[in-house]
């Protein structure tokens, strides 16, 4: 089937909707997701970033679709002609989606340890609105503790359903899910039973927000002082693959993640040993540096050099006097 | 020799003549110009007891502000950090545990906040970087010392002084 996006024409499967047809061109056109996860069954619809505008429904009937469609949930007809970032209603339509986002979000980016890695702040860093016109008091809850490894944030949540999706799937029995209905909903577990099974760990990284954040990584670091290094290991575990980031500060290993792609999905899922316990290097077989996309701010003050300049290369007094810096720099 | 350039000057020693032999008309002459300053106004402050005024602007040594409750501003967010061109700043966040609200005004607060006074290059990056308006450049002049590692100044030069003292 043929549909085209933004101007650009590409032939998918039928039954793919719009929104992985636009990642299969890639680039700028790809509608932003919060909700939608393609390794979870049945995750989308949920909050509205997709949308998007179908100017010709298909070949066989060309009328366009009378509103804005959620991309994740539309699927594709044959000669569909669809609008992202070329129509301004769908880029007015996206910054209100922001705002309604962020209306019960708490802003308290400085202390969440999701800072500077997080969906939401790049999505209302790239169309929403500096200022809020909400004057009311935010949703407020009261703290429950899920267990020693995962920490919850009720706050922060914009309810995606990605983890509770995430533990039907990934985890063998879910304990937590959603509580309350419509405004009052909120992620919980049953009597605070503690979240706590092999694949539980990937909660955090499916979390778009910083609701669900590593408590072994606690207010340890912030997200761009910390050097993300590619690894892997022999995992006994049959569902992981092992595959890895480690975010290192200096010799010490502060975090282990998934590895995301480019649109901030997991490639695969890791289970808990691999993310909570094996915090050394030499744990791990360490790939390489992780390469970061140069708008990131986990870039910031991070200098690829690890080799020392030419000058001093070959004059020994001047490597004698720098070797203590160039252990560091050459270490990882 | 051939002169290096034209810019030559041949110095031709005249015998002095009977005035300039006995000195005194010259010694007299600078000894007034010294006396006509001791009368006029000084043009060196005496520092560090006496300041000269600052301007406005000026960007001295930081502090860390508390707020109108006197708990402590920075959570810690590690912004000042990132903007920091010289990289003089570093910090350790840590959590605040029960009891402690009356010390810290949020969740997280900076255990260890260090500045190298010798890094620094008062740009005021980090003041405006700050999202709690935690940090200013408000203070005095860096005052010098003999040891470099008592130039990294810790928070207990940094943080202001409490509400109550």
């Amino acid at each position: 089937m043929k549909v085209t996006i933004d101007g650009i024409s590409i032939d998918v499967e039928p039954g793919t909707t719009i929104l992985n047809a636009a990642r299969k061109i890639g680039g700028d056109i790809v509608p932003p997701a919060m909700c939608y996860y393609s390794k979870l069954e049945g995750s989308g619809g949920k909050c509205r970033t997709c949308l998007v505008k179908v100017s010709k429904g298909s070949e066989k009937d060309p009328r366009p679709m009378p509103k804005l469609v959620a991309s994740c949930r539309t699927t594709v007809m044959d000669g569909m002609e669809v609008q992202n970032i070329t129509s301004p209603e769908v880029l007015e339509a996206r910054r209100g989606v922001v705002e309604m986002l962020l209306i019960n979000h708490p802003l308290d980016c400085p202390i969440c340890d999701q800072a500077g890695e997080c969906d939401l702040q790049n999505l209302s860093f790239d169309h929403g609105v500096a200022k809020t016109r909400y004057e009311f008091d935010r949703r407020t809850f009261h703290k429950i503790d899920i267990g020693d490894k995962i920490q919850l944030h009720m706050t922060r949540c914009i309810l995606c359903y990605r983890c509770v999706f995430t533990a039907d799937q990934i985890t063998d029995h879910r304990i937590h899910g959603i509580l309350n209905r419509g405004d009052h909903s909120e992620i919980s577990t049953y009597i605070q039973a503690a979240v706590d099974n092999d694949f539980s760990g990937n909660v955090i990284d499916v979390c778009p927000v910083g609701a669900l954040t590593d408590k072994t990584f606690r207010f340890k670091n912030r997200v761009w002082f910390t050097k993300p290094v590619e690894a892997h290991r022999d995992c006994d575990h049959e569902k992981c693959s092992g595959k890895v980031t480690l975010w290192y500060k200096g010799e010490d290993v502060l975090r282990v993640t998934a590895r995301k792609d480019q649109f901030g999905e997991v490639e695969s899922f890791i289970c808990n040993t691999c993310r909570f316990d094996k915090k050394k290097t030499s744990d791990w077989v360490i790939e390489g540096p992780r390469k970061v996309a140069n708008w990131s701010v986990q870039t910031a003050n991070h200098y690829e050099m690890l080799h020392p300049l030419p000058v001093v290369k070959p004059n020994p007094v001047l490597q004698e006097a720098n070797k203590n810096q160039f252990e560091r720099e050459t270490r990882l | 020799m051939e002169a290096l350039s034209n810019k030559r000057r041949v110095l031709e020693a005249k015998p002095m003549t009977f005035a300039e032999r006995i000195y005194l008309p010259a010694i007299l002459k600078g000894l007034s110009i010294t006396l006509k300053h001791f009368f006029r106004k000084s043009v060196t402050v005496r520092y560090p007891e006496q300041k000269r005024e600052f301007s406005e602007n000026f960007r001295g040594m930081h502090s860390l502000k508390r707020d109108e409750e006197g708990r402590e501003r920075c959570t810690a967010c590690g912004l000042c950090a990132l903007s920091c061109p010289a990289e003089a700043i570093t910090m350790i966040s840590a959590e605040r545990k029960p009891g402690e609200e009356h010390l810290y005004r949020e969740e997280k607060y900076a255990a260890v906040y260090e500045i190298n006074m010798l890094r620094c290059i008062f740009c005021g990056l980090c003041e405006e970087a700050c999202p709690k308006e935690a940090i200013y450049l408000d203070g005095d002049i860096v005052k010098p010392d003999y040891f470099r590692k008592e130039l990294i100044y810790g928070k207990d030069k940094l943080v202001e002084a409490p509400l109550n003292q």
